[in-house]
């Protein structure tokens, strides 16, 4: 009788022009590596191979920085403000004309749903060159001192959950503070940063300004270590995060880290209860669960747990899992074979441990790589699955008595990065956001970003903020 | 002829005045080589004891009304004036400084206090903001007491340096331990008197002499310290904390000694909040 | 009635000041992903065809006449007189006074099937004595109305008197029986907020309503997608709470087939598959009809078409 169902409606592919090799993005030019080697970057929806990139070594992360260093002081240092903003300004406006394409560039290399590429992240990484644009010619409003300074040359680094959003909150601040950029895009995630390397030219930016060299570790540790960068921004794990701080403990060199997360979503008893499972849900599963700021732990109040879980086990079921590129999809693949494998191995540990395994039944493909949303009950504090960033569509479901626990268990981590808070009750919200040690409080909503918006951890999920008149600071200088 | 009644410099922790828990003490000298003083030598336990103290006294210290905590920093500026005599005689011996010298420091010292006393209830407007989000949001953001910090005091001037390392710290709500300039410990302990009577609640400072050296590794590595004021640390020394304090990504910062917001904004958390605008 | 309530006022205003609040930017932003949904061609036909399935065929205007109303009920039968395999709308919906020449009408086309809906308790203000409103509801019961569109009285539930609106309900529910089908208006675009949505859709349910209905059409926002994703909810969970399914009939505002379409998604998503029939879920409109017929012969031909083949009636 009913055969109400949602169309396979896929994105076509043909507006994006994959080349099948990618060379370094050094001095406005695409170059062949120093190294001569070269890896592939896959689609881990079908395993299928994207194209071959370019892999920078030593040598070659040594051109990239005197390209940028050469750039910084005799084109961009040397720039009016006011002009230095009008590139910015431009490379906002082309992000917007050519929107479509990144989004399915970003779908493709990176698994995630085309409705958030096209939905969040391109349009968002527009706005964050649009709103720094304007920031170019008004630092010393910015508060971080009379006639702040740029550093010099930014040594960045990113992840694979964002690639083109967490681009454009490195690149943005970047210049517009009026320094250059040497950036590396994720080992598996390097497509979009090419595409936006033509945007540069597109754009005609200095050669220089802005050079991105694809790698792995190695070369962002060549990265980290050279002599002269003078700033590093990173975004990934605590644990290398930790590490750039201790390589370079005994530099000048200014860093601002934005790491891992944990984060409680706290639903009280008083909480819009349809609204908190969306929030729950869009928590956890935005992005297949790959963010930093993941409301992982979901902490419910007691005396409303059962009728909160069987509405969110309910509204569980209706995720749409499947092929990215699909507009109707709601969770996509996995973003790489070894992120699957830690997604399995912490979530193995939950059953282990004694905690309730729940998921929807759902069809997962046979090629890529793929995880159904899960969500675990019964979860102590103890547990793995409710200490460890599982980076994945997994959460833990614990339950308080009273918003004071709730706030002793939300805050017992030693990340900080954000935390929700679902009530209907005014004074609660602000209490309760005024006791939990995070960044980024999303009180009755949850996984908003905005460029205007300050983002960024406390404790050990990081240092500085990125966004917002913050965020400029980690790009200054307090001059005289 | 009266013999002088000598004072016994000890340590500063929870609001107490206990002697090294290792029972050791140091010799200091003045500038011509003369004996001063016998100050406590703390060790890593007093260290220890001092972060428990200080973690205890953070959220209450934090969570009273910025008015209040303006009133008590000025109140530590008005208990430091009625003992400026003892802090300018011991700058005198401490130091080598001239009488209007160790005055003019004195003075300084005391009218820091008075200006860092007046940013507790304006650090909020002037480093936090509303954020103009594209959508049905209400979003600001406001900066918040870091936690627990240490601060390794500068040297000359010496009692100046306290102040402007002690004032911007706990202005903005956090506890702090202070590791007294291994030269210069005199003026940190009668500081430290100044701030048994004036209000500050116990555990908020906790001040530590001793050999500087010794206590470095030790605080780097301190899982429960926050923040690191480093401005009295030699470059080595400061490449060690910072290596040993990236286990826990402790904010670590150096300052010169001029007076600044930033110097209040350095040991605070930037927290942004997002509710939706609705009916 | 359900046994939630003992039908006291405080028990019912205890239970309604119970219910979860609604957060509209939520709501509001979960009801605009879901229209982004879009669905296959195959299941666009069958939608299509559900649509008019639940289309209730609607002229409520001053001007109304004989010949309008007949003219309607011909096109209620055979929404396209050109192609037999276009099925016949849910039910038409007229005043009061007009429901004789509706029943009549239809009887007269073939069209025996389909329900006439009065519009009822001094539509569309609700502004009269309950003696007026009962024998409002009498009259297109005893004309030969089998469903009961009857507005609820804003004006007491906006001033807290929720037992006088359930009272009111209850009222004209007795007066329906076994004859008639009560949907109940709850003018959302008066109630202004989604709570007062969620809290009269309760009240509605809870008093015997058999649909929950947005608006008369006559005040502006109607049919808006968070207020049918509101509604949807509290079917959906009033079910889950008693075992009892009621309709849910959005009016005003749905004129396209991709409205149109949007709102079967919302009801497929949030209430469930169960409620894609015309016995749980109805369109209130009139323009609405033709532009489905429109889509029909788009989907059938493979070609725009042009208004000149659909009837205006």
């Amino acid at each position: 009788m009913n055969n109400f169902e949602y169309a396979q409606a896929p994105e076509s592919t043909a507006i994006v022009d994959i080349k099948s090799e990618y060379g370094l993005f050094i001095n406005g030019k695409f170059v062949a590596p120093k190294s001569g080697k070269r890896f592939e970057t896959i689609n881990p929806a079908t395993q299928e191979v994207l194209a071959k990139v370019a892999y920078a070594n030593e040598l070659d992360v040594n051109l990239a920085v005197s390209a940028a260093r050469n750039a910084f002081t005799k084109t961009w240092s040397k720039m009016p403000a006011a002009e230095r903003g009008k590139y910015l300004f431009r490379i906002a406006r082309i992000l917007q004309e050519r929107a479509r394409e990144f989004a399915i560039l970003e779908t493709l290399d990176n698994g995630k749903p085309i409705r958030e590429s096209r939905d969040t992240d391109i349009p968002l990484a527009a706005a964050h060159f649009f709103y720094h644009a304007g920031w170019a010619d008004k630092l010393e409003h910015a508060g971080v001192g009379n006639n702040p300074k740029p550093y010099g040359v930014a040594g960045q680094i990113i992840p694979w959950n964002f690639p083109m959003l967490m681009l454009a909150w490195k690149i943005a601040p970047a210049l517009a503070t009026g320094n250059t950029v040497v950036l590396k895009p994720a080992e598996t995630t390097p497509l979009t940063a090419l595409l936006f390397a033509e945007v540069c030219q597109q754009a005609d930016l200095p050669a220089g300004v802005v050079n991105i060299v694809t790698g792995d570790g190695t070369t962002g540790s060549f990265i980290v270590n050279h002599p002269g960068i003078d700033k590093i921004a990173f975004t990934g794990s605590t644990g290398v995060g930790k590490a750039i701080a201790k390589a370079v403990a005994g530099t000048k060199k200014s860093v601002t880290l934005e790491l891992g997360g944990k984060a409680a979503n706290i639903v009280y008893e008083d909480a819009p209860i349809d609204e908190a499972v969306e929030g729950i849900v869009n928590g956890i599963f935005f992005n297949q669960g790959h963010v930093c700021c993941a409301g992982s732990r979901l902490l419910v109040q007691e005396n409303i747990q059962d009728e909160l879980i069987e509405k969110l086990k309910r509204r569980m079921s209706l995720i749409r899992v499947g092929n990215p590129l699909d507009k109707n999809t709601d969770l996509g693949a996995i973003n790489s074979a070894s992120q699957l494998a830690r997604i399995k191995e912490i979530a193995d540990s939950g059953d282990l441990e004694g905690a309730q395994r729940w998921s929807p039944a759902c069809n997962l493909p046979t090629k890529g790589f793929w995880y159904p949303p899960t969500i675990f009950t019964g979860v102590s504090q103890s547990h793995r699955v409710a200490k460890e960033e599982i980076f994945g569509p997994v959460l833990s479901v614990l339950t308080f008595r009273t918003p004071a626990e709730a706030i002793e268990k939300a805050n017992n981590t030693q990340y900080g990065l954000s935390a929700g808070v679902w009530t209907d009750k005014g004074s609660k919200i602000l209490w309760t956001a005024q006791r939990l040690r995070a960044g980024v409080i999303w009180a009755n909503t949850f996984n908003k970003f905005d460029p205007t918006s300050p983002f960024g951890g406390y404790k050990e999920s990081g240092w500085g903020r990125e966004g917002g008149r913050h965020g400029l600071a980690g790009y200054l200088k307090a001059g005289n | 002829m009266r013999i002088d009644v000598m004072k016994t410099y000890k340590l500063f922790i929870n609001g107490q005045f206990p002697r090294s828990e290792s029972g050791r003490v140091y010799e200091i000298t003045d500038s011509k080589g003369k004996f001063l003083a016998n100050p406590a030598h703390g060790s890593r336990k007093d260290l220890r004891d001092s972060v428990v103290a200080a973690r205890a006294a953070q959220p209450a210290w934090s969570k009273a009304t910025a008015y209040n905590r303006g009133q008590i920093l000025y109140r530590v500026a008005e208990i430091m004036e009625g003992r400026s005599e003892q802090f300018i005689a011991e700058l005198i011996a401490q130091e080598g400084l001239n009488p209007s010298a160790a005055k003019k420091q004195v003075e300084q010292a005391i009218d820091t206090w008075v200006w860092y006393a007046g940013w507790t209830d304006k650090i909020s407007a002037i480093s936090g903001s509303t954020n103009p989000v594209a959508g049905p949001y209400y979003n600001f953001t406001i900066p918040e007491a870091l936690g627990v910090v240490a601060i390794f005091a500068d040297g000359k001037p010496s009692l100046l340096n306290l102040v402007n390392g002690l004032a911007p710290v706990i202005a903005s709500g956090n506890s702090a331990i202070l590791l007294a300039h291994e030269k210069y410990p005199l003026s940190a302990i009668t500081l430290s008197e100044v701030l048994a009577t004036s209000d500050l609640p116990a555990g908020v400072i906790n001040i530590i002499t001793g050999k500087t050296a010794e206590l470095v590794s030790w605080t780097g590595s301190h899982m429960d310290i926050d923040g690191i004021d480093a401005s009295g640390l030699s470059s080595k020394q400061l490449r060690e904390v910072k290596e040993l304090g990236s286990e826990n990504l402790k904010r670590i910062h150096s300052f010169d000694s001029k007076r600044s917001p930033l110097r209040i904004t350095s040991f605070m958390e930037s927290k942004t909040v997002w509710h939706p605008v609705g009916i | 009635m359900t046994n939630l309530i003992d039908g006291s006022e405080v028990s019912l205003r205890k239970f309604l000041s119970n219910l979860s609040p609604v957060d509209q930017i939520g709501a509001e932003s979960r009801a605009a992903t879901l229209a982004t949904r879009s669905i296959k061609n195959e299941s666009k036909n069958w939608a299509i065809d559900l649509a008019i399935r639940m289309v209730d065929l609607t002229t409520l205007e001053g001007a109304d006449t004989p010949g309008k109303v007949k003219a309607l009920a011909a096109k209620a039968v055979r929404p396209d007189p050109t192609d037999p395999s276009v099925p016949s709308v849910g039910a038409i919906c007229v005043y009061n006074d007009m429901v004789k020449v509706a029943r009549t009408a239809l009887d007269e086309n073939g069209g025996k099937n389909i329900p006439v809906a009065a519009v009822a308790t001094a539509f569309p203000s609700g502004r009269a004595s309950i003696e007026v409103k009962i024998q409002d509801t009498k009259d297109a019961i005893a004309n030969g109305a089998s469903e009961i569109d009857m507005v609820i009285d804003r004006g007491a539930f906006l001033s807290g008197h929720l037992g006088e609106v359930f009272d009111e309900i209850r009222t004209i529910k007795d007066l329906c029986g076994e004859k008639a089908h009560l949907k109940v208006i709850l003018e959302t675009g008066e109630l202004v907020t989604l709570d007062n949505v969620r809290k009269a859709s309760y009240l509605a349910m809870l008093a015997g309503g058999d649909f929950i209905k947005t608006s008369t059409g006559k005040v502006a926002p109607a049919a808006t997608a968070p207020v049918v994703y509101v509604m949807l909810e509290a079917v959906r969970d009033f079910y889950a709470l008693t075992g009892t399914k009621i309709g849910v009939k959005p009016a005003g505002g749905i004129r396209t087939t991709k409205d149109a379409i949007k709102q079967l998604v919302l009801v497929n998503e949030v209430a469930g598959p169960q409620w894609l029939d015309p016995s749980l879920f109805r369109i209130g409109a009139s323009a609405l009809l033709n532009d489905l017929l429109m889509q029909r012969m788009k989907m059938r031909d493979g070609y725009y078409p042009s208004p000149n083949y659909v009837t205006l009636d």
